[in-house]
């Protein structure tokens, strides 16, 4: 079920389960987003992070609880460009957006071929373009209907660390324009740099939320290392 | 959905080796069968080993001397005959594959032929038969070839003796001239005899014992007319006891060539539509594409309806585009077009669900292409074993496993539409209507799991 959040948030997330059989993904998780903020969703692996960001999308619905946003509101990035390599970055963004139902297709297009740098490859078969700039049209795609929120899933895990500066400044670019962004990673010194807030998932359970400072606080020891501090926090509670 | 098609089409523009066997296929596959089925098949080449000496291929009967090798023009009707010299030259050629097969004729022939004319008791001649065992197939069209020939061949031979049987009762029953070892007999014959036996009984008196004597004379002459009378009947009868009379219980005569059209644009149909459904829609899933697409933008069932529309409408066109080139060679009722594009847009749909059933349970392109030939092609077969080659409980099986596939129902639409064929295009276009909605929901559930 879904529902119009009333605090303000871009997207809120009530008391979510998502139940496989008898195992839980995700427990009674909850969480809001702002508009311009940026939300790193962290956490081991089979943690929960990408099935809760595929419930915040619409891909999947949850056992129970909420989000207050529909599927068509949210802007979905998956790990994988989520496109087709035999059409063109043109192609690829004017099929979607035709799909999205976009007013004008073609100025939307244009729009995001500006926003995403890739005009002077608009023509190109997206199969020979580097896995960064199809990363950008991935993305690119996620944001043709405008969205207020934008969930990305594990968005650098393939970009070499050039690629990935450019992502992020992007990205930043994006929430300055007052883009709610959430997304999963495992790259904890990514979160630590461009997140506003984190959400610490561990076996589907929200064990923490707040400022990568207020882990480090937390947990106490150097405050130079993040990932020593996200290690040992989720030592202490026995994961 | 227009705008997935269009998107389905550029890839497949773009993909032109895909493209290129797409049209290639159907060309090649409909030059060859119209090729096959315009032009009779070769004669077999059949090695000849004649072993008689020279002079000595006739033999007598009666008055008559019949030439064996008037004979062996039966064999050659539908064998192209290569003649060697020995036995050994025979061997050779059928080992090396330039012959199907070879005859050896062998020197005692005419010999034993005469004397089994004669009921002299000894074994009629035996031509005998060399052919390759090592292929099977080849084997049996060897095999059947040459006992066919031969067949004919003692036909003729058998036919000539009757005629002559039935000549020499002729001249028993009505009298005539008969000629044998170069001299002439005049026959006079059971109606003559008994002729000049009544005009002697006349003659005598009626109560004497030469009169009855005669009068049993006549009666038995009589007897022996009647009976002869019939002995041409007879005779036919014993040179061809069995008369066949062909009478169709169920089912429209197809022509073999007609229905092998049905087959092979069937056949082409089935695979062009169930690689091109089962491919595209496990390419939505290779391409990351299908999560994307279906929280909010098309609905699953939507999807899948655009694959089947999109496979159906290339292997339609397809397909009728190598029916069209099949009609060049092979005769086929023009009249009945707007029937073929019925039964090809049936099948096409019926094919076209079952790709996506197999596309959404394979999930991966080169799994469900490989999944579409191994479920098709057995299927293909089994819905092409003829009833009464099989155990009935076997056919039984056979039909009802056929039933579940569109491939049955989608041959007979189109040997209807081309043909005529029962039972004819109504009912099998419901059965493949059915078939496409039970797969379509089979793939709808399968998507569950397609992520």
């Amino acid at each position: 079920m879904r529902t119009a959040t009333s605090s303000g948030a871009a997207i809120a997330a009530a008391a979510v389960t998502k139940r496989y059989g008898q195992r839980d993904a995700l427990r009674d998780v909850s969480f809001e987003a702002h508009a311009g903020e940026v939300v790193a969703v962290i956490g081991p692996n089979g943690a929960g992070k990408t099935t809760l960001l595929s419930i915040l999308a619409g891909l999947q619905p949850p056992t129970s609880g909420t989000v207050s946003r529909t599927p068509r509101e949210v802007g979905w990035v998956p790990q994988h460009p989520a496109v087709y390599a035999k059409l063109s970055v043109a192609e690829n963004l004017r099929l979607f957006a035709r799909l999205e139902r976009v007013g004008d297709p073609d100025a939307v297009v244009a729009r995001m071929l500006e926003q995403t740098g890739l005009g002077a490859r608009a023509d190109d078969e997206l199969g020979t373009l580097s896995g960064g700039n199809r990363q950008r049209v991935n993305i690119a795609v996620g944001l043709l209907a405008d969205p207020p929120v934008l969930a990305l899933d594990e968005p650098s895990s393939s970009l070499d660390p050039r690629q990935r500066e450019r992502l992020w400044k992007f990205i930043g670019l994006l929430a300055a324009a007052g883009t709610a962004v959430v997304f999963s990673t495992h790259n904890v010194g990514e979160a630590e740099r461009y997140a506003d807030r984190v959400l610490v998932l561990a076996d589907g359970e929200v064990l923490f939320t707040g400022s990568p400072a207020d882990l480090e606080a937390l947990v106490g020891g150097d405050p130079r290392d993040f990932e020593a501090a996200f290690v040992r926090f989720l030592h202490d509670r026995g994961h | 959905m227009r705008w997935l098609l269009l998107k389905d089409l550029q890839i497949l523009r773009r993909s032109p080796f895909l493209v290129a066997v797409l049209v290639a296929y159907p060309v090649i596959i409909s030059v060859l069968i119209g090729l096959a089925l315009s032009r009779g098949p070769d004669k077999p080449k059949v090695a000849i080993v004649n072993e008689l000496p020279a002079g000595q291929t006739s033999f007598s009967v009666g008055s008559q001397r019949l030439d064996v090798t008037r004979f062996a023009k039966e064999l050659f009707k539908s064998v192209d005959p290569v003649v060697v010299d020995t036995r050994a030259q025979a061997i050779d050629k059928v080992r090396s594959g330039e012959v199907l097969g070879a005859l050896v004729v062998p020197p005692d022939a005419t010999r034993k032929l005469q004397d089994a004319i004669n009921l002299a008791g000894t074994s009629p001649p035996t031509v005998e038969v060399l052919y390759n065992a090592d292929d099977p197939i080849r084997a049996q069209l060897a095999e059947s070839t040459i006992k066919a020939r031969l067949a004919d061949a003692n036909k003729a031979l058998s036919d000539k003796l009757t005629e002559l049987a039935a000549r020499y009762l002729g001249i028993l029953r009505k009298g005539g001239q008969f000629s044998l070892l170069g001299q002439k007999f005049d026959v006079l014959g059971l109606e003559r005899s008994k002729a000049a036996l009544e005009r002697t009984l006349r003659t005598l008196p009626p109560d004497s014992e030469q009169a009855r004597n005669v009068r049993q004379v006549i009666d038995f002459a009589q007897i022996a007319i009647e009976n002869l009378g019939l002995s041409d009947k007879v005779l036919a009868a014993v040179g061809q006891p069995l008369a066949v009379k062909r009478t169709v219980i169920a089912g429209h005569r197809t022509p073999l060539d007609a229905f092998a059209v049905s087959v092979s644009v069937t056949i082409s149909l089935m695979f062009v539509t169930v690689l091109l459904a089962s491919g595209m829609l496990a390419l939505e899933r290779e391409e990351h594409a299908f999560g994307r697409l279906v929280r909010g933008l098309v609905s699953r069932l939507a999807l899948l309806g655009e694959k089947v529309a999109l496979a159906a409408t290339c292997a339609f066109v397809v397909t009728l585009v190598m029916l069209c080139g099949i009609g060049i060679f092979v005769h086929l009722d023009w009249g009945r077009f707007a029937l073929w594009l019925a039964a090809l847009a049936g099948g096409a749909i019926g094919f076209g669900a079952l790709g996506v059933a197999i596309g959404a349970l394979a999930r991966e392109v080169r799994a469900a292409s490989l999944l579409a030939f191994l479920l098709t092609l057995p299927i293909a077969f089994l819905a092409l074993v003829p009833s009464g080659t099989v155990a009935v409980w076997l056919y039984d099986v056979i039909r009802a496993v056929s039933a579940l596939f569109p491939f049955r129902p989608a041959l007979q639409a189109v040997d209807a539409a081309l043909n005529d064929a029962e039972p004819g295009l109504g009912p099998t276009l419901a059965h493949l209507a059915a078939l496409a909605v039970a797969y379509l929901a089979l793939a709808r559930v399968a998507l569950a799991r397609f992520r």
